[in-house]
């Protein structure tokens, strides 16, 4: 069966729409991420306009986020403090993105700079996370081994505006969470997604929160800046498809709490572990399509405004 | 569309006939002449009927509203692939299908193919900066490649089949992706591999129902278009944890 998106002016096939919301729903309870950067590829694989895609992606993580973000404070995996502080960087930065985004479009090189920051992005992060969980499991593995130092201290614990985060047991500057969120906050609407696979390592390895509360966090944040970035995009590019943002999300709530039940049972190595191996199989994706030669050396932008 | 400027595209193609027609040479008529997209468009067929004052041949074109079409070539810089080059097309039909009676080659002098602009590759491109011609002529045969590829420009003509003599007839059919606007339908008698009749026809593609509705809402309000969009999803993401508080 299939529906007109009013805003994408295509029709997509129903069925295709809630079962790509729901795969995503889950993942996004799995891992604490928001999973824009599987769902805007995805979608302009089956034929939505790429601005409507990053757009609508945008709209439609607000609600998973929030379902997700429900489920994990039910069992008090959230700490609202260090959500909101990351959030004030997260809504400076996205203003920043969203006029980096239309200037990158004005040159005809957006796909290109979008492309580029996920191979670059997703290749170290993934590769980090990956040595990082099989060191940690091989730690586990023989108990004699050499233990972590409980606390390394570096010039990040210098900076003023000490702040004590009690559900994450952290003692921190308050700029350290202000200036991840601004970085995340650029990168996330340059790249049309909430920034939650950037967030969740930078709140693991950077700033040493808990990995119980990461997913938690990092999902209150990504409701806000989701928000921020759905209300720019329909305000200056009239690109956010409510009917198609609305079908994904009934998929991708439901999906999103089977995925937070599953998250809940794997170990936190063994969760790094499988969010590693996603990432880098979505980089070395990206990376083939860069420099494979294209299909096609000739692409049509339409210029809708005059 | 200002009525002037519909004015002067339904006749300005027949300003061009080199010789006085019969007004009556030439009816035709399409079985409707708008496309209303509702929600479950999935692409619309339509009937082009019609009659000529005697053996001929006929020829329909139907061009989708103009737009400026940019288009990029991609090229190889420091091993990765990025869009190097580009040349802006001005008014540039956005859907283009031709429809005829036999192989246009066999009917139609290139000279009168190209004045009639019949054919895809007889469109008018006009680059918006100075481009060297042959680049105009690459560019423009890959636009060409590319929209038919997206189904915009018709792979293939269609066929329109003669009942008799007289009678001509010919299905026309739009993709669900269709650009929405004034579309207009030309067409032209043939005889002796030219020109010799003409007409044009309106026909219009609209968003009706919800998705008008929507459509008009997100460009005229979008500020609270967007607000309302976010206010929904928050609803629905709070909705569907609901069944499983307790759990």
């Amino acid at each position: 069966m299939d529906v007109y998106l009013p805003i994408a002016e295509v029709s997509q096939n129903i069925i295709v729409l809630l079962g790509l919301g729901a795969g995503i729903g889950f993942l996004s309870g799995v891992f604490g991420v928001g999973g824009g950067f599987l769902l805007t590829p995805l979608l302009i694989l089956i034929g939505v306009p790429p601005a409507v895609a990053v757009a609508s992606s945008a709209n439609q993580l607000v609600g998973a986020s929030v379902s997700g973000v429900l489920a994990h404070w039910r069992r008090g995996h959230v700490d609202f403090k260090m959500g909101f502080t990351l959030l004030l960087g997260g809504i400076a930065g996205s203003i920043g993105g969203v006029w980096l985004f239309t200037l990158f479009a004005r040159l005809g090189q957006i796909e290109l700079v979008i492309s580029l920051c996920y191979v670059v992005l997703l290749g170290v992060l993934g590769f980090m996370m990956g040595i990082e969980s099989i060191r940690t499991f091989l730690r586990q593995r023989r108990p004699g081994g050499a233990r972590r130092r409980l606390h390394r201290h570096t010039w990040m614990h210098g900076l003023p505006l000490k702040t004590r985060y009690r559900k994450s047991q952290l003692y921190i500057s308050a700029l350290l969470p202000v200036g991840l969120g601004f970085a995340v906050g650029v990168l996330s609407a340059v790249m049309g997604i909430g920034g939650g696979f950037l967030m969740v390592p930078a709140m693991i390895y950077t700033l040493g929160m808990p990995t119980s509360m990461v997913p938690g966090t990092s999902l209150l944040q990504i409701i806000f800046v989701a928000a921020n970035v759905t209300i720019l995009q329909a305000f200056t590019n009239h690109t956010v498809d409510a009917v198609l943002a609305m079908l994904l999300l009934v998929g991708g709530v439901i999906g999103a709490q089977f995925g937070t039940r599953f998250g809940t049972r794997l170990r936190g190595e063994q969760l790094r572990f499988l969010l590693a191996l996603l990432v880098l199989i979505v980089a070395a994706k990206l990376a083939r399509d860069l420099t494979l030669h294209p299909a096609d050396l000739f692409a049509i932008q339409t210029d809708t405004k005059v | 569309v200002t009525p002037r400027r519909l004015a002067v595209a339904l006749l300005g193609p027949l300003a061009f006939l080199p010789t006085p027609v019969r007004a009556d040479a030439l009816i035709a008529d399409l079985s409707s002449h708008s496309i209303a997209i509702t929600t479950g468009f999935t692409g619309a067929s339509m009937v082009l009927f019609g009659a000529t004052d005697g053996p001929a041949d006929v020829v329909a074109v139907v061009r989708g509203p103009e737009r400026d079409v940019t288009i990029w070539r991609k090229d190889k810089i420091a091993g990765i692939w990025a869009n190097e080059e580009s040349v802006t097309f001005a008014d540039m039909p956005s859907f283009y299908a031709v429809a005829a009676s036999r192989p246009l080659g066999d009917i139609l002098s290139p000279a009168s193919a190209a004045l009639y602009k019949i054919g895809a590759g007889n469109l008018k491109f006009e680059p918006r900066s100075s481009v060297a011609p042959d680049r105009v002529r690459l560019f423009a045969d890959a636009l060409v490649e590319t929209e038919k590829r997206a189904g915009m420009f018709s792979p293939s003509q269609e066929k329109i089949a003669f009942l008799g003599d007289r009678l001509f007839r010919a299905t026309i059919n739009f993709p669900a992706n269709i650009p929405t606007g004034a579309y207009l339908v030309e067409i032209f008698l043939i005889r002796d591999k030219d020109v010799v009749g003409g007409q044009t026809t309106p026909l219009i593609v609209s968003k009706v129902g919800v998705d008008a509705a929507v459509f008009d809402f997100a460009h005229g309000q979008s500020l609270a278009y967007g607000t309302i969009a976010v206010v929904m999803a928050v609803m629905a993401g709070w909705l569907a944890s609901l069944p499983f508080r307790n759990t």
